[in-house]
C-alpha cells in the first residue's frame, strides 16, 4: 500500500477518479457509455477526445520543462499551424488541385513543418543565443499570432474540404481518431525515451546541466530537438483544432493554451525545476483539466463565474497533490484522532 | 577543567531505513576547540543538525549550561547561543559585507523605519575589527576570497551572543595560508571563553588546533580524548574501528615504467586569463601529480585538457595524434575522464539514482541511440558498488541521499566505467573521510598499474608526494617546474612558494 501511495502516478490518478466520481454522483448518467452507429459514445469519450489537443501540447511541454526550459509560445504555434493548414487547402482548391487526398497531406506536411521550425527557432534562441527560455518563447508567443494573421490576411479561414474533417471528427475502430494520434505520439515518445538513452540524457540535463555537460552529454544538440518536438506537438494540436472547427482563427485558436499545458505538466507530477518527468502523468493532467472544464459546463455554472470556479478547483487539485500540504493536513488530523481514542 | 557549556547525551535519530545516530553524545567546555571526528556516515552532520535545531532528536537530551534545551529551528538554537557556520558559505555574495552581517536584523532609523546605513556600516566594521579583520565593509562579499567570506560568516554567527560556535568543515576550500589565519582566529575566540566545535576531515588540522577530540562511529559515540594523548594512528583506528592506518605507508608509488608510452602530450597549451602556455607529458601507468596553491591554474589546466574551455594556444596530442577538443564529449571519446573538484555542482545528479549516475558517461560516449541493456547496466553498477565499497540501500537510491564520500565514489565509478586511458582527478579526496580516501586511492593506483594514466591534482603535499610519480608544479598560472619521482614534501613546497 505504501509503495502504491509513493508511486508518482498515484495522486494524479486519484484526483482524476475523484473528479469523475463526483460528476457521476451529481449526474447519474455521466459515466455511462454506449455504442451508437458502431461508435463509442459518452461523456468519458468526449472528455478524452476534447483533451487530445491539450494532451499533445502538454507532452511536448513536459520534455521542455524536464530540461529546465519552458515554452509559452505553444498557443501561438498552434494558431500558426492551424492557419497554415487552412491556407494550404484554400490555395490548392483555388488553383484547381483541390480533389483527392493531396490537400490533406500537403496541409498536414506544411503545418507540421512550419510548427517544427517554430520550435527549432525557440530552441536555437535558448541554446545558441542563451536567452532565458521564458523570454525566448515570449517572442514567438507575441509575434506568432501576428505571423498567423499575415498568412490568413486577418480573416478567419473556413475549410470546405471533407477529408480534412476526419482528423478532428472522424472515428477509427469506434473511437475518435484524435485519441489514436495522442496514443501514437505517446508510444513513440515512450519508445524513444526508454529504449534509447534519450530519457536518461533528458533527466541528467534537467537535474544538473553542468554535470551533464562535464559527463559528455551533448545538451546543445538535445535541447533544441526537444523544443522542436514541442513546436511539432503544438502543430499537431493545431491540425486537430482546425479540423474539428473546420476553420482556422489566427487570433483565438489555442488562446492561453500554454498555461493549460504547463498546468497539465505540473498536475501530472513533473517538477517545474526540471529533472524527473512523467509523460503518463501529463496525460492524466490534461484529462483532469478537460474534466474540470466539462464539469463546469455540465453542472451549469453561469459563464461569468466560470473562470473563478475553475481556478478554485485547480487550486484544490494542486493542494491535494502537494506533499507538503498533505503532510500538514495529516498532522492536523492526527491529534484529533488521538483525543477521541 | 573549565566549565561545561554544552552537553549532549544519548542522541538517536533515524531517517527512513537508516539509523543515522544511535547513542551519540559530546561535551563542550568553555574556552576549548573541540574536534568532532568520524568517517562519512558516522553521524557528524546529523549530530550538528540536532544541536542547531535543524532536526529534532528521536531520543536523548541536550543541556546548555545544565539547562535542558530542545531547539526546534536554527533560529531558536541561535537565540540559545549556539551558532553555526556551514561548509558552504551561506551568505549573499552580491550584498555588501556589512549588509550580510546585518541581513535580517537591520537597525532601523527611529521615526521613519528606514534602514540606518551608517549604523550598519560602523557596526559591521566593529564586528570585524574584533576578529582583527580590517576590510572595506561596503564592497560586495563576493569580491573577497572564500577564506574572508568564511570569516565574515563567523563574524555574523558571533554577532548574537554566542556561547557555542560550530564550524562545519570550514577549511575544505581554503589553502594553507588561509587555514593558518582561520586557526589564529579560532584561538582568539577560544581565549574569549567560547566553546568551538570543529568538524573536519584533515587529521593534521585537528592536531594543530584542537584541545579535545570526540570520535563517532556508525552513529554512536566512541569516546572523548585529549588531543595530546591520542596519536594519529590511535585516532584513525578509533574512527575506522580497524587498523588501516598502516595501509597508507605501504601504498606503492606509481612510477613510470621504462616501456611506458606518452598518452597525452600538451605543448604550449594555454588560454588567456586562465593559464600561461604549459608543456606536459603524461605516460601510461603513471600518476602525475599537479601541485600548486588554489587558483594557481591547476583546475584551468584540467579544463583545457578535458575540452571544457577552449585553448587559445598550443596543441594536445593523444597517442601521437593531434586532437581538437571542443566539448567534453570529444575528450571522453579519446578516453579522457575528469572527476571535478566541485562534487555537488559539477559531479553528481542528486535527483537521479545511483545506477543512472554511474552509467551516464559510458552511455554518453556510446551515443543516444543505442541504450545499454538494463541487465548490463545493473551488472556494471553492482561491480563498481562492490569495487569501491559504495554504501547504499538500492542501486536506484537518489545520489543526493548518500553521504559525501559515497557521492564521490559514484562520480569516480561513472568514469572508471568508461575504462579511461587518462583519468584527471581534481582534488578527489576533498571532504572525504580517511577510509574512503584510501579505498579510492588504492583503486586508482591499482588501475594505474594496469596502464591507466592519472593526472592527480591535490593541495595536500603529503598525499601528493606519497601517491604520485613525477610532480608538476604550477604557480600564478605558470608551470614553474617538475619534480622527479621520490621527491619530498619540502621540495614541492619550495617550488610552490617560489623560495628557491
Amino acid at each position: 500500500m505504501r509503495r502504491l501511495l509513493a508511486h508518482p502516478l498515484c495522486w494524479p490518478l486519484a484526483t482524476l477518479a475523484l473528479l469523475l466520481l463526483a460528476n457521476g454522483l451529481f449526474n447519474p448518467g455521466f459515466l455511462a457509455l454506449q455504442i451508437r452507429d458502431g461508435h463509442l459514445y459518452g461523456n468519458l469519450v468526449d472528455i478524452a477526445n476534447r483533451a487530445a489537443p491539450l494532451a499533445l501540447v502538454s507532452m511536448g511541454m513536459t520534455l521542455v520543462i524536464a530540461v529546465r526550459g519552458i515554452d509559452i509560445s505553444v498557443g501561438a504555434v498552434l494558431a500558426i499551424a492551424a492557419t497554415v493548414a487552412a491556407w494550404t487547402i484554400t490555395q490548392l482548391q483555388s488553383s484547381g488541385a483541390g480533389d483527392g487526398l493531396l490537400p490533406l497531406f500537403a496541409a498536414c506536411g506544411a503545418a507540421l513543418g512550419v510548427a517544427a521550425l517554430c520550435g527549432l527557432w525557440n530552441g536555437m534562441l535558448v541554446v545558441k543565443v542563451g536567452v532565458q527560455p521564458i523570454v525566448a518563447t515570449l517572442i514567438l508567443m507575441v509575434a506568432g499570432r501576428g505571423l498567423a494573421q499575415l498568412i490568413s490576411d486577418g480573416q478567419i479561414l473556413t475549410i470546405y474540404y471533407a477529408p480534412y474533417a476526419y482528423l478532428g471528427n472522424g472515428y477509427l475502430l469506434g473511437l475518435p481518431f484524435a485519441l489514436f494520434v495522442v496514443g501514437a505520439v505517446f508510444l513513440i515518445l515512450k519508445l524513444l525515451l526508454n529504449r534509447t538513452a534519450l530519457g536518461l540524457f533528458v533527466r541528467a540535463i534537467g537535474d544538473n546541466p553542468v554535470a551533464a555537460h562535464m559527463s559528455g552529454v551533448r545538451a546543445r544538440a538535445i535541447t533544441p530537438a526537444l523544443y522542436m518536438f514541442c513546436g511539432l506537438s503544438a502543430g499537431m494540436a493545431g491540425l486537430l483544432v482546425s479540423s474539428n472547427m473546420a476553420s482556422a482563427d489566427a487570433n483565438n485558436a489555442g488562446q492561453l493554451f500554454e498555461l493549460d499545458a504547463i498546468l497539465a505538466v505540473s498536475l501530472g507530477g513533473t517538477a517545474l525545476a526540471g529533472g524527473r518527468f512523467s509523460l503518463a502523468g501529463t496525460l492524466v493532467g490534461a484529462l483532469i483539466i478537460q474534466t474540470l472544464t466539462t464539469t463546469i459546463y455540465s453542472i451549469g455554472v453561469p459563464p461569468q463565474v466560470n473562470l473563478v470556479v475553475k481556478a478554485t478547483l485547480v487550486l484544490a487539485v494542486l493542494l491535494l497533490q502537494a506533499p507538503h500540504f498533505r503532510g500538514q493536513m495529516q498532522s492536523l488530523l492526527r491529534p484529533a484522532r488521538g483525543s477521541r481514542a | 577543567m573549565s566549565a561545561v557549556v554544552l552537553q549532549a547525551e544519548n542522541l538517536c535519530k533515524r531517517f527512513g531505513a537508516t539509523q543515522a545516530l544511535d547513542g551519540a553524545g559530546l561535551v563542550l567546555r568553555a574556552g576549548e576547540v573541540h574536534a568532532l571526528m568520524g568517517q562519512n556516515g558516522a553521524g557528524k552532520s546529523t549530530l550538528i543538525r540536532l544541536l542547531t535545531g535543524a532536526e529534532t532528536p528521536d531520543a536523548g537530551r541536550i543541556l546548555l549550561d545544565g539547562r535542558l534545551i530542545a531547539p526546534a529551528t536554527p533560529l531558536e538554537a541561535q537565540r540559545e547561543g549556539i551558532s553555526t557556520v556551514y561548509q558552504e558559505v551561506n551568505l549573499c555574495p552580491n550584498l555588501s559585507v556589512a549588509e550580510n552581517l546585518y541581513a535580517g536584523r537591520y537597525p532601523r532609523r527611529r521615526g521613519t523605519g528606514l534602514i540606518d546605513h551608517a549604523r550598519v556600516r560602523d557596526g559591521a566594521s566593529r564586528m570585524l575589527a574584533e576578529l582583527h579583520l580590517e576590510i572595506d565593509v561596503e564592497r560586495p562579499l563576493g569580491s573577497y576570497p572564500v577564506a574572508l567570506q568564511q570569516m565574515v560568516a563567523i563574524a555574523r554567527a558571533l554577532g548574537v551572543s554566542a556561547r557555542v560556535l560550530i564550524l562545519d568543515e570550514p577549511t575544505s576550500s581554503l589553502d594553507h595560508h588561509e587555514v593558518r589565519e582561520l586557526f589564529a582566529l579560532m584561538r582568539r575566540l577560544r581565549e574569549r571563553g567560547l566553546a568551538i566545535l570543529f568538524v573536519t576531515h584533515f587529521l593534521d588540522q585537528v592536531y594543530a588546533v584542537a584541545d579535545r577530540i570526540t570520535v563517532l562511529r556508525n552513529g554512536a559515540l566512541v569516546g572523548e580524548f585529549p588531543t595530546a594523548e591520542l596519536s594519529q594512528t590511535q585516532l584513525v583506528t578509533a574512527m575506522v574501528g580497524r587498523e588501516v592506518a598502516s595501509v597508507a605507508a605501504r601504498e606503492p608509488r606509481a612510477v613510470v615504467e621504462r616501456d611506458a608510452q606518452v598518452v597525452v602530450e600538451a605543448r604550449g597549451l594555454g588560454r588567456r586569463g586562465a593559464l600561461f602556455p604549459v608543456d606536459l607529458d603524461i605516460h601510461t601507468g603513471e600518476v602525475l601529480g599537479l601541485g600548486g596553491l588554489l587558483g594557481s591554474g591547476r583546475t584551468e589546466l584540467a579544463r583545457l585538457l578535458f575540452g571544457l574551455d577552449r585553448a587559445d594556444s598550443g596543441q594536445i596530442h593523444v597517442a601521437g595524434e593531434a586532437v581538437d577538443l571542443r566539448h567534453p564529449a570529444d575528450a571522453v571519446a579519446h578516453g579522457f575522464a575528469l572527476c571535478p573538484e566541485e562534487r555537488k555542482t559539477e559531479g553528481i545528479f542528486a535527483g537521479l539514482g545511483v545506477r543512472e549516475n554511474i552509467v551516464l558517461a559510458l552511455q554518453a560516449r556510446g551515443g543516444w541511440w543505442r541504450s545499454l541493456p538494463k541487465e548490463r547496466q545493473q551488472a556494471l553498477v553492482r561491480e563498481f558498488v562492490k569495487l569501491l565499497d559504495i554504501r547504499l540501500a538500492d542501486i536506484e537510491t537518489p545520489v543526493g541521499a548518500l553521504s559525501g564520500g559515497n557521492q564521490q565514489k559514484v562520480v569516480l565509478a561513472r568514469w572508471l566505467a568508461t575504462a579511461p586511458r587518462l583519468l584527471i582527478l581534481d582534488e578527489p579526496t576533498r571532504g572525504i573521510d580517511i577510509a574512503a580516501r584510501q579505498e579510492i586511492m588504492a583503486e586508482i593506483l591499482r588501475l594505474a598499474r594496469q596502464g591507466m594514466a592519472v593526472l592527480f591534482i591535490c593541495t595536500e603535499l603529503e598525499e601528493l608526494t606519497r601517491l604520485c610519480g613525477r610532480i608538476a608544479i604550477l604557480r600564478d598560472r605558470h608551470k614553474v617546474g617538475e619534480l622527479p619521482a621520490g621527491s619530498e614534501g619540502w621540495q614541492v613546497l619550495e617550488l610552490i612558494a617560489g623560495e628557491k
